[in-house]
């Protein structure tokens, strides 16, 4: 048998995460719909791996370049994403019951 | 670190991504997912800055970018959420392009190629898609947040032959997609690139007002697939697993919007509410409908004196900013023995879960706020129910008028109630531009007035 193609393995891992979004998702309670948005954003910002990667070699050039505004503009969205789903979470606790 | 401790670590980041949503599924629970998402983010890219160099200046990067997300977290306002919410996607769309450029740049860097080796057929595809989704989501991000913060006119924008215009695009976009996907050159990448952003505009420039909830939904959705895509070009799981759950939690809350409109998602995706059609000017039958309007007082004393209050808040209550006072009233007839509660349409607000978020931070109790299909049954046995910058979510034309382009769409059930008061600046339609039978039943009341203000006088009332 010769070796699968890393796009098969990708396809895989993309297919099995939708299924479990989809559980996962289904389960939030419509209360927190706007934190859960929030912190998909934050969670979106994961593409700052990538951005990370692009500035990563040594010698400067325009793709590292690009690779740094990336990773500043992915840092916004984890940062911002996260402490806006904090604060809005707290809100929701502070005089639950 | 070598590729399989660093796989494994990403492995475990992206099962905390997973408990951070699934933390969600209560108010109790959601704060400590919040926390495990944090985590997951932090050991991501601490893994990550093991294999890079100059993690100076991308530590640089983190910081100010950082700096500037914690400010604005910490500064909007919870009736801006939207607006954020749009700007944060354009951030990812933006940082997915130009992420696919760097990697066309210098696919080595990547190890996505070898030095002096052209990238393979699959890589390009992949890179390929990754741009577009990230340049759609950028520019049409950035027109949703226009039309949400008030910065460009909230009115859908058609011209003639739209869907075609936008059709031939998308065709001529995927040809120089395939062009590139033959023989990789920046001619045909930019090309494309540039016409995927102005699909961008274009999709997202017909689509208003009412319909903003499903288009930031559907953004949401975009920015998690444009990650996944860079995933795809990167060989890189983490990022295909977060970028899915992404996606998929869009796609869910666009179907539920879509569901609470009882609209088609193409239909909205291709504008106009009612558009063409034009059945709108149905309310001059003849038929001078009488209606009965009463002041705050009076509101009081009928509360005052109830068993039971229900109170329908719409987008107009947060706008008027009246959630601080009615929480204030709110307390102070449960203060009386009456059982008061909040009913909440999906749609209430100007995104999912908006008016939850509105009225946690007035700090109504949590377990006084429930949802339209919960409390629908109990409208029939409710003494008063409070109608406060609501019109269409509780039209009963919805339920009994198949004429009415509202038809079909689920309304909470206030016409059940034994009365009904309605807090309204005028008697003007409502989003829908359509008149509202409930305003006209024996047993409602209009109370006019800016709603803050009517909520005031109430309290003043109900003091004595």
């Amino acid at each position: 048998m010769s070796v699968v193609d890393p796009l098969v393995t990708n396809l895989t891992v993309f297919v099995l995460s939708i299924v479990v979004g989809y559980h996962v998702v289904w389960n939030v309670t419509p209360a927190l719909h706007t934190p859960l948005m929030a912190v998909t954003n934050a969670i979106s910002g994961i593409i700052i791996v990538g951005a990370m990667l692009a500035a990563g070699p040594v010698q400067l050039d325009t793709g590292t370049v690009l690779g740094f505004v990336a990773v500043a503009l992915a840092a916004v969205n984890v940062f911002g994403g996260f402490l806006v789903t904090q604060r809005m979470l707290d809100m929701f606790k502070k005089k639950g019951k | 670190m070598s590729a399989n401790s660093v796989a494994l670590a990403y492995l475990v980041a992206a099962i905390l991504f997973i408990l951070a949503l699934k933390g969600l599924s209560s108010p109790v629970s959601a704060r400590r997912g919040n926390l495990f998402g944090m985590v997951g983010m932090a050991i991501a890219v601490f893994t990550t800055l093991t294999i890079t160099k100059n993690w100076v200046y991308i530590s640089l990067a983190i910081a100010v970018g950082g700096a500037a997300g914690a400010l604005v977290a910490r500064r909007i306002q919870m009736t801006a959420m939207p607006e954020l919410v749009a700007a944060m996607h354009s951030l990812v769309g933006l940082a997915a392009v130009l992420i696919a450029m760097s990697a066309f740049y210098n696919p080595v860097a990547y190890g996505i190629a070898q030095m002096g080796e052209a990238l393979h057929l699959s890589n390009r595809i992949e890179l390929f898609i990754g741009t577009f989704i990230g340049a759609i989501t950028f520019t049409g991000s950035i027109v949703a947040f226009g039309k949400l913060s008030g910065k460009m006119g909230s009115k859908p924008l058609r011209f003639g032959g739209q869907h075609w215009v936008n059709l031939a695009l998308g065709i001529v976009m995927i040809g120089f997609g395939i062009a590139f996907s033959m023989s990789p050159g920046w001619t045909p990448f930019l090309i494309m690139t540039v016409i995927a952003l102005a699909l961008g505009f274009l999709l997202i420039m017909p689509i208003g007002g009412a319909d903003m909830p499903v288009v930031v939904s559907m953004l949401n959705s975009y920015s998690g697939w444009a990650a996944a895509g860079i995933g795809f070009t990167l060989n890189n799981n983490m990022l295909i697993i977060a970028g899915s759950l992404v996606g998929s939690s869009g796609a869910i809350l666009s179907y539920i919007m879509c569901k609470a409109m009882n609209r088609a998602f193409l239909n909205v995706i291709l504008g106009g509410f009612g558009g063409g059609e034009g059945v709108v000017a149905e309310a001059g039958d003849g038929v001078q409908k009488t209606y009965r309007s009463g002041s705050a007082e009076d509101a009081a004393f009928m509360m005052g004196n109830a068993d039971s209050v229900i109170i329908v808040p719409g987008y107009g209550l947060a706008v008027a900013r009246a959630q601080h006072a009615i929480n204030e009233m709110s307390k102070m007839l449960t203060e009386k023995g009456i059982k008061v509660r909040y009913a909440i349409h999906p749609v209430a607000g100007r995104m999912p879960g908006h008016m939850n978020v509105l009225l946690a931070e007035a700090e109504v109790p949590y377990d006084q706020v429930v949802e339209m299909d919960e409390i629908n049954n109990e409208f029939a046995d409710t003494d008063v129910v409070l109608v406060i910058g609501a019109n269409d979510v509780v039209n009963p034309a919805a339920k009994t008028d198949p004429n009415s382009p509202i038809y079909g769409m689920p309304i909470l059930e206030a016409h059940k109630a034994r009365t009904i008061l309605i807090v309204k600046r005028s008697m003007a339609a409502g989003y829908a531009g359509l008149d509202n039978d409930l305003f006209y039943l024996d047993k409602s009341m209009m109370v006019f007035g800016d709603a803050k203000k009517v909520v005031e006088d109430v309290i003043k009332a109900l003091q004595h």
